[in-house]
């Protein structure tokens, strides 16, 4: 689904991705992890087209996107802050960003979908009201609604359940899995390591900018033998710092 | 184009619907209804109001358009994700905020005018020029707000640099001429003062207005200078399409840095 070849990327001094390359398998749901500035959202906003890499190359579906701008009709993105225009609601926020991806799939109805999510996360009632006066959580939940919205093939959640109470997370979770089941491909980045043992096939430890392992977690688990995520990666990065003070 | 104008929509809606959009046009609308009671006549109000916008109109729109881009900084990530092409992000933000603005601006000066019916005074094409000038301004201004606003992400910073810009512009540039002026008396100056004049948007302004308003007295130098080199219509002409080059050059950049930039 999306192939990632040998990427760079330095802000000024600092080099936060060192050659990454990576192929992310259609269907299934990986997660980015790794240590606070190792480059997962960077990576992932390179997969966007927000930051433009200084080297190397995307394909999303074997296109490449580089000056290509249509791709991101196939994605959703859940950014990490949610900010949104002060004065508008939330209806009619869904309904900006609904009018900005008119003209795609027909076969998607996004008024819809939108409608579903707005009652499994139950924020009726702040339909109407002006995106200012919304907490944190009810705020976060329109974030999710909108990547979720336009069923694309591709979901793109940089840490989203933080700021959801424990229904919205275990629903948006059991919302993650069915799209997994629907064939759909979810790449997330997350400090919570429970979650990544309930939902993802895969994981992308990200360190210093660069690949530090790729495979499943429980291979992972298995390999250090922990019974653990949070132990077994805490197992690798000791390994790494002993291989480094050597 | 079309996603230019999705962005406009909704970037209109919420600027208009702002605190400080709505106390933008009651300043206007009781500063201009001031004038015109304590200056008791429509043209002398026109020449209180010229003095009144060359100075808020900037400040105000350079204000705005860094807090309006700051502020919505999280939300342009949102829509760069989303599938259309970043160019059209940022001039509907910026048609967004630089329409609202001018039209709480024109709707401020307009209604107490009208009020004092300026349709049938001598006045109305004075007055027609002095607010498409502070709506060119507005233009002018969010513009160079958000230029500087892209090239710094700190944000005091920027704040800081938008300030100084318009400092410099309303207040030191003047202060700045009268001293080249003083220094090189005895060397031929009137080249230098037209390019100047055109260097800086508000002189721009100023000039054009009192081109068209005729008042050899308020001229000052430059003024005086544009009217003598070039006339009063062409002048005004010159005037106007360095005005439109302040309003689209800064456009551009600001483009071209967005096309290249990092979120």
């Amino acid at each position: 689904m999306v192939e990632v070849k040998s990427i760079e990327k330095s802000f000024g001094k600092l080099t936060v991705l060192k050659g990454v390359t990576v192929q992310i398998p259609k269907g299934k749901v990986i997660a980015i992890l790794g240590p606070n500035g190792s480059g997962k959202t960077t990576l992932i906003k390179c997969i966007l087209g927000l930051v433009i890499p200084d080297k190397g190359d995307i394909l999303i579906g074997g296109e490449n996107i580089k000056n290509n701008w249509k791709y991101r009709n196939n994605i959703g993105y859940l950014p990490q802050i949610a900010r949104f225009p002060e004065n508008l609601t939330v209806s009619e926020l869904f309904r900006m960003i609904q009018d900005l991806r008119k003209n795609q799939n027909p076969k998607n109805n996004p008024e819809q979908t939108c409608s579903q999510f707005v009652s499994l996360f139950q924020i009726q009632s702040f339909l109407n009201k002006p995106l200012r006066s919304l907490s944190g959580g009810t705020r976060q939940k329109v974030n999710v609604i909108l990547a979720l919205m336009f069923n694309p093939d591709l979901y793109i959640f940089d840490e989203p359940t933080v700021g959801l109470d424990p229904i919205s997370c275990v629903r948006f979770k059991e919302t993650v899995l069915k799209e997994k089941n629907n064939g759909k491909t979810i790449l997330l980045t997350t400090h919570i390591l429970s979650e990544v043992e309930e939902m993802s096939d895969e994981i992308i430890f990200l360190l210093e900018g660069k690949i530090y392992y790729q495979g499943s977690p429980k291979e992972l688990m298995a390999n250090k033998q922990e019974n653990t995520l949070e132990k077994a990666i805490a197992k690798m990065l000791e390994e790494n710092e002993q291989k480094n003070t050597n | 184009m079309q996603g230019i104008i999705k962005i406009f929509k909704y970037s209109f809606y919420d600027v208009l619907r702002s605190r400080w959009t709505v106390l933008y046009f009651l300043f206007f609308l009781i500063s201009t209804f001031a004038l015109l009671y304590f200056s008791g006549n429509m043209s002398k109000g026109i020449v209180s109001l010229m003095n009144v916008t060359l100075t808020i109109t900037p400040l105000i729109s350079t204000i705005f358009g860094v807090m309006h881009y700051y502020n919505s900084r999280e939300f342009m990530e949102l829509l760069l994700s989303q599938p259309i092409k970043r160019s059209n992000i940022f001039i509907g933000q910026y048609l967004g905020l630089a329409i609202s603005l001018s039209l709480s601006f024109v709707a401020g000066t307009f209604i107490p005018f009208l009020t004092y019916g300026i349709f049938v005074s001598p006045e109305v094409w004075d007055f027609s020029l002095l607010i498409f000038t502070g709506a060119l301004l507005s233009f002018i201004f969010v513009a160079l707000a958000f230029l500087i606003s892209i090239l710094n992400e700190n944000r005091i910073k920027g704040f800081g640099i938008a300030i100084l810009m318009w400092l410099c512009m309303a207040v030191i540039y003047d202060g700045l001429i009268l001293m080249v002026f003083v220094t090189f008396n005895d060397y031929p100056l009137e080249k230098a003062a037209v390019i100047m004049t055109t260097l800086n948007p508000i002189d721009l302004s100023r000039v054009m207005i009192l081109l068209k308003l005729d008042i050899s007295a308020l001229m000052g130098y430059t003024a005086a200078v544009f009217n003598q080199f070039f006339g009063t219509t062409s002048g005004m002409i010159i005037s106007l399409l360095s005005l439109s080059v302040w309003v689209v050059l800064p456009i551009v950049l600001f483009n071209s840095f967005a096309k290249r930039k990092d979120f």
